[in-house]
């Protein structure tokens, strides 16, 4: 048992725990922040992927002591953390998942969420394979993935003010020229922002 | 106001999920809870003799139960009584439960789990189900004469094709694993369990006959559930009667949430199966006669697959026209962990031998794979092969078209030679299928589902049913329909939880039955309470209904489904109509071969499904891509294999699903062509998405490297054997 010093959605707490505890089992049943997932606890998941310090770590590969002194961000954290910085109700991610029938039945998201959050931070305006590449360790099986990629999308859309490519669903109850104007503009945003970047 | 039925509508357990906020059953405070754990056996077959306590071990810190323990019978309820809550003494599959274990924490269970050691006396196990004497059940579907027309097919110039099919087992692999909280019975003997599950009525019976009481003492609550696809259709009957047999024997809660391992290791998969087909062909490309023969493995313990074998069966003729078909069918025991309920429930494995046997007599007549399928497709009017006539909602050609029209399927030269450029070869694979909606034959009729709506008094409206939300979207089904049929908003409907002591059975959520016969429940409870509560429908049903609860008005609405009087089903002879209506589908898999490698890589997805009415575009299309990439993964890459009776795959870096790397493109094109006794015309979605991914998939390998497989999953291993022996018989 030792006591341990953490930071943890910008607050620093204090829980005593056996030393070997992993950081997942600290967080649910030390902290109560059971919003971080196991469902496997070997790491092949990716359902306890929590940010460290921004990056996108397995909460059940770590060992909490190994985190100490670093910022740690959980699915609780999100909307808290995007609100501090200036935005208004829940962080663009969380609300295209929601928006986008990304989220099934929802055991993977808050891993899956964290990993999105943890690319865009780093890359702005990422390209569909980018995306895929990114969410690889998340595991899903509701879904098939592409309203995921398409809620990373959006997110990614939204940030930067333009119109997201509407989808089937939502062109039935879009004008289908606007729908179409829409769907151009957003494409053509995005690659002319990837130009900028020196890529593809 | 805008449309709620084909529109878009909230989850109303949306938000809950993305902030995290969501209460699954690993999440759930309970004061004072042990957890829960089970002793199992370590052979395929044997006889129990006893146990052996490590001497180390300290009893006393720990609460054992043994089938002496159990108050009521030692029967895992569901069709058959013969699988025992815990083995007594013969033990018929590895992993079977012996002994459970409740301890104060984590590390004292673990210790005690460890210290106690079954003595079993092994027997020799029966693991190949073609050697199995024991069926669990037989099925014959018979039209026509099948023996007169292979008599005379020589003289009638017929060509009679023959195929031997096998598809491997597969894991279901909900991300959240199983797990249930049982509470000790209260003064009244109550017992309360909570759950990861998909149907809390199934539970409920089985706690019954364990504990010997009736179904009003026995409350089963249905948690936020991480997935299903029928893996919690039956197995949390089994976690649900250990840790409820643990909290009584502990006199306080027990948590039993399971591992991955254990999950993986003990939970029922989907029925491998052997489907060996004898067809008759006329020069055109007509089916003139099939002969089918089905074998399921059921495992050790007969659970559900009497049911998935008849479901197997039913659909094993395809959607396809012909006179003369015959469907023997037979689940055999086993000592394999037993096989159980998985998304499509039979159906993928008979879909996966015809669509295989189609390519081949494409390839056999000359004829285009997408030419044979359209000329024997069944329209309305056609008869099953049970003899069941369509009458309506048939989407046959609608969806042949619009995969047809997408990827040029018709006119692409099926297994053409073409360039292999950077060692890499391309193919397209069709597939085309159906699926019945709603439970198998007299099933409907027989569990009389029941749907309750309730006006609370600020007139707001609770819809109370069994249907639970796995992910796929009940609830916001549930919302679209009940606003829509009152012409209210989403924001004045709620939807109970599941929970044995408030919601009516309505059936279990399976079957792709939740929209179709719940929600067709739903509409008419509504209908029926809009005429209620009446007024000026100009103005907000919230003032309207409260107004009524205020005068009192009986809010309360009760509808229990009834099939059309025309669907009539003979479950003697199984003829008849086997399903109020199918769902239809085609589907069309690019892919891409390594030639070194034999890698597969589906490359895009193109499916056009008729639904009847997607009451929410998106989660239909949510289901049919989940699905589809579920039957994708199945085709090529997801492995379940055994030995000596024990799953082999024991975590998920071996017991692998699809990556966002192994996803296709997705096209997904909705056809709907209404079913007039369906919820604003529609029908069933759920499982058919599965169907059709394995043999699209395995026609794209062959269309790319020429190599016939007959197998799945077609792993680069198996896809080299296949190569090798076609070289061999070359050479011949």
């Amino acid at each position: 048992m030792r006591t341990l010093s953490l930071k943890v959605n910008g607050d620093t707490v204090q829980a005593a725990a056996p030393s070997h505890w992993t950081l997942l089992e600290v967080l649910r049943y030390k902290l109560g922040l059971t919003g971080s997932k196991q469902g496997c606890d070997k790491g092949d998941c990716g359902a306890c992927t929590v940010l460290v310090d921004g990056r996108p770590v397995l909460a059940c590969l770590t060992l909490a002591g190994a985190v100490e002194e670093r910022e740690v961000t959980t699915i609780e954290g999100l909307m808290p953390l995007h609100v501090k910085s200036g935005g208004d109700g829940p962080d663009p991610v969380q609300a295209a998942f929601d928006r986008c029938g990304a989220l099934q039945c929802g055991f993977c998201q808050p891993g899956m969420m964290l990993s999105a959050r943890a690319l865009l931070n780093k890359n702005p305006c990422p390209t569909r394979a980018e995306i895929r590449e990114a969410l690889s360790g998340n595991l899903c099986r509701c879904t098939g993935y592409t309203q995921i990629f398409e809620a990373v999308e959006l997110a990614v859309a939204e940030s930067i003010g333009v119109a997201p490519a509407p989808r089937s669903w939502e062109a039935q109850r879009m004008d289908p020229s606007e729908a179409q104007a829409a769907a151009k503009r957003a494409a053509a945003h995005l690659a002319e922002r990837r130009k900028q970047e020196g890529r593809e | 106001m805008q449309a709620h039925v084909g529109g878009r509508v909230e989850r109303p357990e949306g938000r809950a999920k993305v902030t995290g906020k969501s209460v699954y059953i690993a999440d759930l405070k309970v004061e004072g809870a042990w957890l829960g754990g089970t002793v199992r056996s370590d052979v395929a077959r044997g006889t129990l003799r006893g146990f052996d306590f490590a001497p180390e071990f300290d009893r006393t810190r720990v609460v054992i139960v043994t089938p002496t323990d159990i108050p009521g019978e030692n029967v895992q309820a569901l069709i058959v009584d013969d699988q025992p809550i815990l083995a007594a003494e013969r033990i018929e599959h590895w992993g079977e439960p012996l002994l459970l274990v409740a301890a104060p924490d984590a590390r004292t269970l673990e210790a005690a789990l460890a210290a106690i050691r079954p003595r079993i006396d092994p027997l020799p196990p029966v693991l190949d189900m073609e050697l199995s004497k024991h069926a669990q059940k037989q099925i014959t579907i018979e039209k026509g004469d099948v023996d007169a027309a292979i008599r005379a097919a020589k003289k009638n110039g017929h060509i009679v094709l023959e195929g031997t099919y096998h598809t491997d087992s597969q894991e279901q692999l909900y991300i959240e694993p199983q797990g249930c909280v049982a509470f000790p019975p209260d003064k009244d003997g109550t017992i309360v369990v909570k759950g990861s599950l998909q149907c809390p009525h199934y539970v409920r019976k089985a706690l019954v006959r364990c504990f010997g009481v009736t179904p009003g003492q026995a409350r089963v609550v249905q948690m936020e559930t991480g997935g299903g696809f029928g893996g919690k259709e039956e197995y949390p009957s089994v976690v649900a009667c250990h840790a409820a047999l643990l909290a009584r024997a502990a006199r306080r809660p027990v948590s039993m949430i399971y591992d991955r391992h254990e999950d993986l290791a003990v939970t029922p998969k989907r029925h491998p199966a052997r489907v060996r087909h004898k067809t008759v062909v006329d020069k055109h490309g007509r089916l003139i006669a099939m002969d089918i023969d089905v074998l399921l493995d059921g495992g050790a313990y007969t659970t559900l697959s009497p049911v998935v074998l008849s479901r197997g069966c039913i659909h094993a003729a395809g959607p396809y026209r012909c006179e003369n078909t015959r469907i023997r069918g037979r689940v055999v025991a086993t000592n394999h962990v037993p096989y159980g309920a998985f998304r499509g429930f039979g159906a993928p494995q008979t879909c996966f031998a015809i669509e295989r046997m189609m390519d081949r007599v494409a390839r056999a007549t000359g004829i285009h794979p997408f030419a044979l399928r359209h000329k024997n497709m069944l329209r309305v009017g056609d008869s099953t092969a049970t003899g069941q006539i369509l009458k309506d909602s048939v989407g046959s050609a609608e969806v042949l078209a619009a995969v047809a029209e997408k990827t040029g399927i018709d006119k692409h030269g099926w297994c053409a030679p073409r360039d292999a450029r950077a060692g890499k070869a391309r193919g397209l694979g069709l597939s085309f299928f159906y699926h019945g909606a709603g439970f198998t034959g007299s099933g409907e009729e027989m569990l009389k589902g029941r749907v309750r709506i309730d006006v609370l008094a600020d007139g707001r409206v609770e819809v109370l049913a069994g249907s639970t939300e796995i992910g796929q979207g009940t609830n916001a089904l549930f919302l679209a329909i009940t606003a829509e049929s009152l012409g209210c908003e989403t924001a004045d409907v709620v939807v109970a939880t599941p929970d044995t002591a408030h919601v009516p059975d309505s059936g279990p959520t399976v079957a792709s039955r939740t929209c179709m016969v719940v929600g067709g429940c739903l509409t008419k409870a509504c209908r029926e309470l809009a005429a209620r509560v009446g007024g000026d429908v100009k103005r907000p049903w919230r003032e309207r209904a409260r107004e009524f609860a205020q005068r009192g008005g009986d809010g309360q609405v009760t509808v229990q489904y009834s099939s059309p009087k025309d669907v009539v089903w003979d479950d003697d002879t199984y003829t008849g109509d086997a399903y109020p209506v199918f769902g239809w589908a085609a589907d069309v898999a690019e892919i891409e071969v390594d030639l070194v490698t034999l890698e597969v890589e589906v490359k895009r997805f193109s499916t056009a499904v008729d639904v009847g009415k997607a009451i929410q575009p998106a989660l239909v299309e949510g289901q049919i891509e989940g699905g589809s990439l579920q039957a994708v993964g199945w085709a090529h890459l997801e492995v379940v294999t055994t030995r000596a009776g024990k799953f082999e795959q024991d975590r998920l870096a071996t017991c692998i699903i699809p990556t966002t790397l192994d996803a296709p493109k997705f096209d997904v094109m909705l056809v709907e062509i209404p079913y007039a006794h369906g919820p604003f015309g529609a029908k069933g979605v759920g499982e058919l998405p599965m169907d059709g991914g394995a043999p699209a998939v395995v026609a794209a390998i062959e269309d790319a490297i020429g190599v016939h497989l007959t197998r799945v999953p077609a792993t680069p291993e198996r896809i080299m054997e296949a190569l090798e022996s076609a070289s061999q018989a070359r050479k011949q």
